[in-house]
């Protein structure tokens, strides 16, 4: 007699959610980004396909990082000088989309000023058509005093804005709203808060489809297992039925795993450790494919050979196995 | 699948004569379902309900041990799909697989690094679990030298990867007392794999490209009297191992479904492309594999494979904690600086191991943040100046610390002021926010 095989059948699934405007609908990028839509756990393609590949971006930022791994620089070499340069290597390594994330200070260590915020985007805009995330540097004030401007100025390209936290997402809301824009809502790696946070949002009339929510991450060594589990747990509610937690999800792998001492020091660390790059591209990679199998639909990653690796992962869970 | 309180009452003679010293049969059962007491204080329970408890309290996952020379791996006895639900409890093996085509001197170069591998995280010393020996040449007398090799420079369990009897009893001849892994019986030749395991007392892997087959073979195994198995459903790709893992692992847990009741062995060293072995390795992690054989061992692929299996083998309810106290690194003075931090083991040790290995001295209070990293701990009101100088007091920092300078995590810069009031005889600073940027604080600032 055959074994059956469980299936679990779910009440609920993901939302669907798109970002980047075509010329088609009045934007300038090259193609949309669609994420979501699952109606059962990641690539569990027995019980049913997997509608869309989670996809990967890369993070540059608007000027020379301060506080960036040597290896990243060394990778990237000049265009770190220039936005628009970056974007279009980060576009030539084969990322779907960006993230550009905004500095707190411009390069002689002032306050950044939105004017340059608003003029680093447009040059990314200018140089690369793939879909844009732009985050703010994580400050409440500062993220507001940026994202607003830039929010104005790309009207039309429906990119994806943040960072909006509980105590600060109104401004860059009612910015997006203004604007066809959609928001990224972060919450610290709690199912109630992520909920809480988006039911916020969306009571400032926000279509739920305009929200990609990121339930914080830790890196390998650092935190993983509480992401991993809160994001398998979202997902979980999420395909129960539990609307405020049916939302595609975001991850900045890359931002954690390149601040870990394993990624950002290369002597004097114990020779256990190994090679340091490729230690390194393993930290941001491992961090990466174990999310994305716990549910993350968007991975922010910085190196161009985690890229390459997460792809292959990536191919490799969309395939749909031969029937038994 | 274990037995709820009332289903054991049905089983048990239902007669309340006590002799369990419980009051009730139902009391016993309900001490019985919570397994804190034994079957047979009940003097008068049938054979028959003794066989039935007996088959039930049997994990869905049964455990699953390979022993060598005091080392052990072990594998099964998991209870849960998702770590959230409870934990994981046995952390799947890492073996690295070498193949009796090589020569000695090969054999050994690959060897001796992974058995002598040991890295040290938070605390905790990692290590491999042990070494896979495959037979290619179909030589038995090749494949017996090749584990004698291995002998010489590694005494960590071994598995044995032949299909062919022959070739396998030369093997465990050359190992002769050891409980190895002999990999693998499949429809062919599981007569005489079952032999062997039998003949050794080892457990035995087996292998079928369908569910139903495996099971089916499973069952024939058991019926030999062969036990302890592990399954190769013969998947080697990501979504492969995805979706058999996935139904291997319910159907045990959920459907108690005996025939799949054993660990998974995974083998990440198939991988074409060399980048994809860490990530099928890293999958197999944390998506339900006991054994998983590696081609590749070098330390920047093994170290983060080692922390992740840490990571997704924690148990969830209770972070890993280090005591809180007043730690000494590298025998401070008196006039030495005083540093604070939160009793989660990572953040402790990352600031303990940055000093320690930058040759300095200083004084570590570990506060009580109930095993919170800083920011988290703050954020939930577990680390603030209240605390602080609750565990100065109670730890008598005053009496050891002359210097009376104190270095607040840069993260929490916000609490300095509190901290100064709270502690009006100390000199509060800020140190640097990454604790990668304190020997070059401590050099710089404290002591310039
Ligand atoms: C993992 C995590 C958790 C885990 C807990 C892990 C744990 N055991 O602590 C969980 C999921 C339980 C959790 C819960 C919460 N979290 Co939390 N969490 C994190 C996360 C992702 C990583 C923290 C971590 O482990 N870091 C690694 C350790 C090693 O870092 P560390 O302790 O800071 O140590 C470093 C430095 O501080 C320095 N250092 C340490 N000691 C010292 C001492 C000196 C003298 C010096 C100089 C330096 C130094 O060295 C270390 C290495 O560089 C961070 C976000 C992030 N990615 O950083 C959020 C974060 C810390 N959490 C946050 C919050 C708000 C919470 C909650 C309050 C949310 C809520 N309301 O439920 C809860 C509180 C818990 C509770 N109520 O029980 C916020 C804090 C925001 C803020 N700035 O106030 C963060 C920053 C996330 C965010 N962006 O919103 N969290
Ligand atoms: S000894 Fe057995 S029969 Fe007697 S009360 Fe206890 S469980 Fe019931």
């Amino acid at each position: 007699m055959p074994i059956e095989i469980p299936k679990d059948s779910w009440a609920g699934e993901v939302r669907t959610v798109s970002f980047g405007a075509t010329a088609e609908n009045g934007g300038t990028r090259s193609k949309t980004i669609t994420v979501g839509g699952e109606k059962t756990l990641p690539f569990l393609q027995f019980e049913v396909p997997m509608p869309h590949p989670p996809v990967i971006a890369l993070e540059i930022k608007d000027r020379r990082p301060d506080d960036w791994s040597s290896l990243l620089l060394e990778t990237w070499g000049d265009v770190v000088d220039d936005p628009g340069e970056w974007a279009k290597a980060a576009e030539e390594a084969g990322a779907d989309l960006l993230q550009l994330t905004l500095s707190l200070t411009d390069n002689e260590g002032k306050p950044a000023k939105p004017d340059d915020a608003v003029a680093a985007v447009k040059k990314v805009l200018e140089a690369s058509a793939l879909p844009l995330i732009v985050m703010g540097p994580g400050q409440a004030e500062v993220d507001n005093e940026l994202i607003v401007p830039i929010a104005d100025a790309t009207k039309g390209e429906n990119l994806a804005l943040g960072i909006c936290e509980d105590k600060n997402y109104r401004t860059i809301v009612a910015a997006a709203l203004a604007n066809d824009h959609l928001v990224t809502s972060r919450a610290p790696m709690d199912v109630n808060l992520s909920k809480q946070l988006n039911i916020l949002i969306t009571d400032m009339g926000l279509p739920a489809d305009r929200i990609i929510m990121d339930p914080t991450t830790g890196a390998l060594g650092y935190g993983i297992e509480y992401g991993y589990s809160v994001m398998e747990r979202l997902r979980l509610a999420a395909l129960q039925g539990d609307a405020m937690t049916q939302l595609p999800m975001m991850v900045t792998v890359g931002t954690e795993t390149w601040k870990t001492k394993e990624a950002k020091v290369g002597e004097d660390v114990p020779e256990a450790w190994g090679d340091w790059l490729e230690r390194s591209i393993n930290w941001e990679t491992l961090t990466a494919v174990s999310l994305i199998e716990s549910g993350a639909d968007i991975v922010v990653l910085r190196h161009p050979e985690s890229v390459r690796r997460v792809r292959l992962a990536i191919e490799d869970l969309m395939a749909v196995p031969e029937p038994a | 699948m274990a037995l709820t309180g009332i289903e054991i009452y049905k089983l048990l003679p239902q007669t309340n004569c006590k002799d369990c010293d419980y009051p009730t049969c139902l009391a016993f059962a309900m001490k019985l379902a919570a397994k804190q007491a034994e079957l047979s204080a009940c003097p008068h329970v049938s054979e028959e309900s003794k066989a039935q408890l007996a088959a039930s309290s049997e994990p869905p996952v049964r455990l699953v041990t390979l022993s060598a020379n005091g080392h052990e791996a072990k594998a099964g006895n998991e209870v849960v799909l998702f770590r959230h639900e409870k934990t994981f409890y046995n952390k799947p093996g890492l073996f690295v697989r070498v193949k009796d085509d090589m020569s000695a001197d090969e054999i050994k170069t690959k060897v001796s690094p992974a058995d002598a591998y040991n890295v040290v995280y938070v605390g905790i010393e990692l290590e491999m679990d042990g070494l896979a020996v495959e037979a290619v040449s179909g030589d038995p007398n090749a494949f017996a030298a090749a584990i004698r090799v291995v002998r010489e420079v590694s005494q960590r369990p071994l598995i044995l990867i032949s299909k062919d009897p022959a070739v396998m009893t030369e093997g465990l001849r050359a190992i002769d007392g050891e409980k190895p892994l002999i990999y693998a019986a499949d429809q062919d030749n599981w007569e005489a794999m079952a032999e062997l395991a039998l003949q050794h007392e080892t457990s035995l892997a087996v292998f079928e490209e369908d569910l139903d087959a495996l099971a089916a073979l499973t069952q024939k195994l058991k019926d030999k009297g062969v036990d302890d198995l592990v399954l190769d459903s013969g998947a080697r790709s990501l979504n492969q191992l995805l979706a058999t893992g996935t139904q291997i692992r319910r159907l045990a847990l959920k459907e108690n479904f005996r025939p799949l009741g054993f660990p998974i062995i995974t083998f990440p060293g198939d991988a074409d492309e060399p980048a994809m072995e860490s990530v099928l390795a890293a999958q197999s992690i944390a998506k339900y594999a006991g054994f998983i054989v590696l081609d590749t061992f070098t330390p920047e692929l093994i170290y983060p494979l080692l922390v992740l299996r840490e990571n997704i083998y924690t148990d969830p309810q209770k972070p890993i904690q280090v005591q809180p106290g007043l730690y000494e690194i590298n025998d401070p003075k008196p006039d030495d600086a005083l540093l604070v931090t939160t009793n989660f083991s990572i953040t402790y040790f990352s600031v303990a191991n940055e000093v320690e290995s930058a040759g300095q001295s200083a004084w570590l209070l570990v506060t009580d943040a109930e095993g919170m990293s800083v920011l988290t701990a703050w954020a939930a009101g577990k680390f603030d100046s209240e605390r602080i100088a609750k565990d100065v007091k109670r730890f008598e920092v005053d009496d050891k610390v002359s210097n009376k300078q104190l270095v607040l995590p840069g993260h929490v810069a916000v609490l300095s002021g509190e901290v100064e009031e709270e502690l009006p005889d100390w000199q509060v600073r800020v140190g640097p926010r990454e604790a990668v940027d304190l020997p070059a604080f401590i050099k710089q600032v404290l002591t310039a």
